[in-house]
């Protein structure tokens, strides 16, 4: 007998908490706003996905920044049929990732989709027994009692950040304010990368995507970045019309902008004759 | 109001961090950490973890970025990032150290391969007796005479305003060439 209900009258903690005390073997489906589901063995969580289609490694590496976009596409296009633990031997022996880059990225992408689920009020579920992902996908055991501890810590800040920066559609710049004690500050790899895609024309939105971020993590950075005041939004944010929408993985971002508009030969060859004259005159 | 961007980009302990100093008008936004790898450990007591920043303002409507990138190999991922939208790159070559040039050569291929973007190299450190020649640089790195080679001391203004000032001509160069195969 599957174990079965909504959301809405057994959050995602307590069906967690379940799953933990009582040691149980399975996979957990949920249909709220998209389908999203995770397995169990004995009381541990080892695998998730979100949305229709499970992520390959390859796609998994790709997100963490292991493997370039060009990297995944050759191994779509050469290595097709190989499962996940067989392209897993093949990235560590080529030396293209560590055996640790495979856990961390796999582990970090399965949290991730378990984080995004706490945030989740409302969606039909059911807990089938001893129903596991297959063997060939990669499968790390992550003990529960801390995902509950960190997904509930999460829900509460979510909440607090969405306040602070209700729409992703906003926009960045660099502060002005000369007198900022820039030496001080000691940015994270993770905020670096957002750092560098800061532009008047890229939103929140685009950034996260292109770092494959989710809406907590682009919050959270760039909460910290605006309360130094390293960065400032180019408006006053607004609630934008997807405050809901998650920031997903590089196949559902749209292009891009590039950090320097497309422009006209003309224009571009004006900002360079601007650049030259500025740095003659330092 | 318009951003544009340079990257600075070289191998590990090249002098990414001084050339974006020398010339920025802020201070180099750096995440200097503690490095525990031992033979990283030997250069420098702390390294880049992750990038430099530095800005110049050219005027209310434009303002030139300059990012700094990481310069350990651990760190590649980032370097496709960070070529998004550049007006052009700057590879910041130690010329007393030989040891790093096929590094500098593995980073030049992986940063002209992102985007047909005009691009210098520098010889750094040229103010030290064991360095390099530009032109020797040139001929060990297998560099098309189209690429400019500039002699280098990162942590003075007008060397790095030398360099800054070659590559902008190269763009502008570039810039001519793209018109007049237009009008062909």
């Amino acid at each position: 007998m599957a174990l079965k209900g909504n959301l809405r009258d057994f959050p995602t903690t307590q069906i967690l908490n379940l799953i933990n005390l009582a040691r149980k073997t399975g996979t957990l489906t949920i249909q709220g706003r998209e389908a999203a589901s995770m397995a169990f063995r004995e009381g541990k969580l080892i695998d998730a996905s979100l949305g229709k289609e499970t992520d390959s490694l390859a796609h998994i590496l790709q997100r963490s920044g292991k493997l370039s976009t060009e990297q995944v596409r050759i191994i779509e296009t050469r290595a097709t049929g190989i499962s996940d633990k067989q392209l897993g031997h093949l990235l560590v022996r080529a030396g293209h990732v560590t055996q640790s880059d495979i856990i961390q990225s796999v582990r970090h992408y399965v949290l991730e989709i378990a984080y995004s689920l706490f945030a989740w009020a409302e969606g039909f579920f059911r807990f089938d027994a001893d129903q596991l992902p297959a063997n060939s996908r990669i499968t790390i055991p992550i003990d529960l009692e801390n995902v509950i501890l960190e997904g509930s810590r999460r829900l509460n800040e979510q909440a607090a950040l969405q306040r602070e920066i209700p729409s992703l559609e906003a926009t960045l710049r660099f502060s002005e304010q000369r007198e900022m004690r820039a030496r001080q500050l000691n940015l994270t790899p993770a905020e670096w990368r957002v750092a560098a895609q800061i532009a008047p024309q890229r939103s929140l939105r685009q950034i996260a995507q292109a770092n494959n971020l989710d809406e907590f993590e682009i919050r959270r950075i760039v909460y910290g970045m605006l309360q130094i005041g390293f960065v400032e939004f180019t408006q006053s944010p607004r609630p934008g019309a997807r405050p809901n929408g998650a920031a997903r993985g590089p196949a559902a971002a749209p292009p891009l902008p590039p950090a320097a508009p497309q422009e006209s030969g003309a224009a571009r060859r004006s900002v360079v004759m601007r650049l030259i004259d500025r740095i003659r005159g330092l | 109001m318009q951003t544009v961007k340079m990257v600075i980009t070289g191998p590990f302990s090249a002098g990414k961090t001084e050339f974006i100093g020398a010339i920025s008008e802020i201070d180099v936004v750096s995440t200097e950490r503690k490095i525990t790898l031992a033979n990283e450990q030997q250069i420098k007591e702390t390294t880049t973890v992750a990038m430099d920043f530095g800005r110049i303002t050219v005027d209310q409507d434009l303002v030139l970025y300059l990012f700094g990138t990481p310069g350990q190999r651990r760190f590649d991922f980032m370097w496709d990032i960070l070529s998004q939208g550049m007006l052009g790159f700057v590879v910041m070559i130690d010329s007393t150290k030989p040891e790093t040039f096929r590094e500098a050569q593995r980073i030049i291929d992986t940063f002209s391969s992102y985007a047909a973007t005009p691009y210098v190299v520098t010889a750094n450190k040229q103010d030290q007796e064991d360095a390099w020649s530009p032109e020797d640089l040139r001929i060990i790195l297998r560099l098309s005479p189209s690429v400019k080679v500039l002699p280098c001391v990162a942590t003075e203004r007008e060397s790095v305003k030398n360099v800054l000032l070659e590559l902008l001509y190269s763009i502008l160069d570039e810039l001519d060439a793209q018109e007049a195969s237009a009008s062909d």
